[in-house]
């Protein structure tokens, strides 16, 4: 399991949140925000990747690539009413596949706040001494 | 705010000239003074899009939002190159209000308010990862798309006569359900019915004070009675709008000729495929978020109908605050077709507008400012000669970031104070409770006066909270 998210993946914004993921590569970046994202929505030490869900999309641009990813997460979380825990990336070019992973929504969970999606607010990604970091503003 | 280059116009009308556009701001001084700078380089931004027409405004309410700020109002000729912007009608397509008058008084529930609040916990579902008790088929979400609160009202869902009373009589003309992803129409699957999270809340309230005799009888309440409010959207299929849209507007703006001052503001020009593409699947968003209002009215109605047995329960009014409509103003003399982004403000119909039921034609259009759970909130009317094309503010804004609130308040010792002042708080999360904590809202006294002041709409009633159950 990857390490949970904690004060350092989030930034300040008046009505909703800001995130932030960090990795030494793209990858691992976009899945330490995508942490962040699903650590809004519940306590995600309770969640246990007991189901597998796959999907690819195609972009180049990095930025728009963020939030893309975070948009089919939160959209692949809500058709199959699960929370993921488990965050795989990868990449080929423009082509990134996916491979998630967590459980159905249960009654006992710790729940936090919906996110709607994420946005094009203070939106980077940037490499700054072989460290990515990656943000934006996801509405809730 | 940064109040350089702000002029006073008056008490609660200032100007930014800052640019080419003029800028207006709504407010009282330490309204706009308390504001985020963001929120001035946000309408700074807007102010900037092709085929601005008028001012660029924001509300008393106003805060730092993606692309639009949040109490933001714009209009837009499509005839002179304007745009619609996903950013400038939010993620939460129709976000709105329901308000109801019931047939009770405060002495008919007085002692049963925390029965009331679990009960209707208990029937509406709230919260994230809660879905609804209806599921629909792909097919069937496309009748939803196009049928708005008639499609609830056919699925037994409440009465015919209510759709009088919601905006675009409950079914919003235009909606093009081919234009929504197969991603946002399975979002959207067994989510109908739900409250959703965040700010979203249904609140039992009493009509504390009446401030418009004459408008608050057509609007059918009085003193000590007991009111209904649901705040809501259109849930996993307008977020889902938002976010396809957001993306695909911003990728497709330098192709179009259109230079953003900032990637958010993702647009297209109206007349353009893709604008009408965007329109077509927000107004299908709208349907959703009418529908969505539509069953959770229902379910409160039999909730209390349970508890209350001969309980009447009628819309007031049903009025989104994340839309973009194309309406007829008169600028300048000149009669125009515009679109009007308000993300975050309220449309305020003044009186004799040929859109109001004849219930409102002397009285002016029914306006909701949702305060917080501990606060109250307030019933106004639309007013004659408004300055931001029928616009009027939604809420008392945040003052204070969710994450400054979570460090300050907990959920649960909220709870229990609001209790001891009578006001019965139902949620699935402690954490929303806290982000939601009344002290991290402005004052939604100063909002309601400073909309009064600066004729958007007057105050009609203060409703004080009950019962809450917060998303």
């Amino acid at each position: 399991m990857q390490p949970l998210a904690g004060s350092e993946n989030y930034f300040e914004h008046d009505a909703d949140i800001g995130i932030i993921g960090r990795g030494e590569n793209l990858e691992v970046c976009f899945a330490d925000a995508a942490k962040a994202v699903f650590s809004l929505m519940v306590n995600l030490s309770s969640v246990r990747p007991r189901e597998i869900v796959t999907f690819e999309f195609e972009e180049a641009d990095v930025e728009l690539a963020l939030v893309i990813w975070l948009n089919l997460l939160i959209a692949k979380a809500a058709e199959h009413h699960m929370v993921f825990c488990d965050f795989r990336l990868h990449r080929k070019g423009a082509l990134w596949k996916a491979i998630v992973s967590g459980e159905k929504w249960q009654a006992n969970m710790d729940r936090g706040i919906e996110v709607k999606g994420a946005t094009l607010t203070m939106l980077s990604v940037k490499n700054d001494h072989h460290r990515w970091e990656a943000r934006c503003v996801v509405d809730v | 705010m940064d109040m350089s280059q702000i002029n006073r116009l008056d008490d609660f009308r200032w100007q930014l000239t800052t640019g080419k556009h003029p800028i207006i701001l709504f407010g009282t001084k330490e309204l706009i003074a308390s504001m985020d700078n963001k929120v001035r380089e946000q309408i700074e931004n807007v102010a900037k899009l092709p085929g601005l027409v008028g001012p660029a405004m924001t509300m008393p309410d106003a805060h730092w939002g993606y692309g639009f700020p949040i109490g933001g109002v714009a209009a837009f000729d499509p005839n002179e190159g304007g745009i619609i912007s996903a950013g400038g009608v939010g993620f939460d397509i129709s976000c709105g209000v329901r308000c109801l008058r019931t047939n009770l008084f405060l002495p008919d529930i007085l002692n049963q308010l925390e029965t009331i609040a679990e009960k209707l916990f208990l029937s509406v579902p709230a919260g994230v990862g809660q879905e609804g008790f209806i599921r629909l088929k792909m097919h069937e979400l496309d009748e939803v798309m196009l049928g708005g609160a008639k499609w609830a009202i056919d699925q037994g869902y409440g009465e015919m006569k209510a759709l009088a009373y919601i905006e675009e009589h409950g079914c919003m003309l235009g909606a093009d359900p081919h234009s929504v992803s197969d991603h946002a129409k399975k979002r959207q699957l067994n989510e109908m019915g739900t409250l959703g999270s965040g700010n979203h809340y249904l609140e039992v309230e009493v009509v504390e004070k009446i401030y418009d005799p004459i408008a608050a009888a057509a609007f059918g309440i009085e003193e000590g009675q007991i009111i209904i409010a649901i705040h809501c959207g259109s849930r996993g299929l307008g977020h889902q709008i938002g976010s396809d849209y957001l993306v695909q507007l911003a990728k497709s703006a330098k192709r179009l000729g259109i230079h953003l001052p900032d990637r958010e503001l993702a647009c297209a020009p109206i007349l353009s495929e893709e604008g009408q593409q965007y329109l077509g699947a927000m107004r299908a968003g709208i349907n959703c978020a009418l529908a969505n209002r539509q069953i959770i009215a229902a379910l409160t109605e039999r909730a209390l109908t349970e508890l209350f047995g001969t309980m009447q329960m009628e819309t007031i009014y049903d009025v989104s605050h994340n839309t973009c409509k194309e309406e007829e103003h008169v600028v300048d003399g000149v009669r125009r077709d515009l679109y009007v982004h308000r993300k975050g403000a309220t449309r305020a119909l003044p009186p004799d507008h040929v859109l109001l039921p004849d219930r409102y034609r002397t009285v002016g259009q029914p306006v909701f400012i949702g305060g917080s759970m501990g606060t109250g909130s307030y019933l106004l009317a639309g007013n004659v000669g408004n300055p931001a094309f029928a616009s009027a503010s939604h809420g008392a804004g945040r003052q204070m970031s969710r994450s400054q609130a979570l460090k300050k308040w907990r959920g649960r010792e909220l709870i229990d104070e609001l209790a001891q002042k009578g006001i019965y708080i139902r949620s699935n999360t402690m954490r929303g409770v806290a982000e939601e904590a009344p002290g991290a809202y402005k004052d939604v006294e100063l909002v309601a006066y400073a909309t009064e002041a600066a004729n958007l709409a007057r105050r009609v009633a203060f409703l004080r909270p009950l019962a809450c159950v917060k998303g």
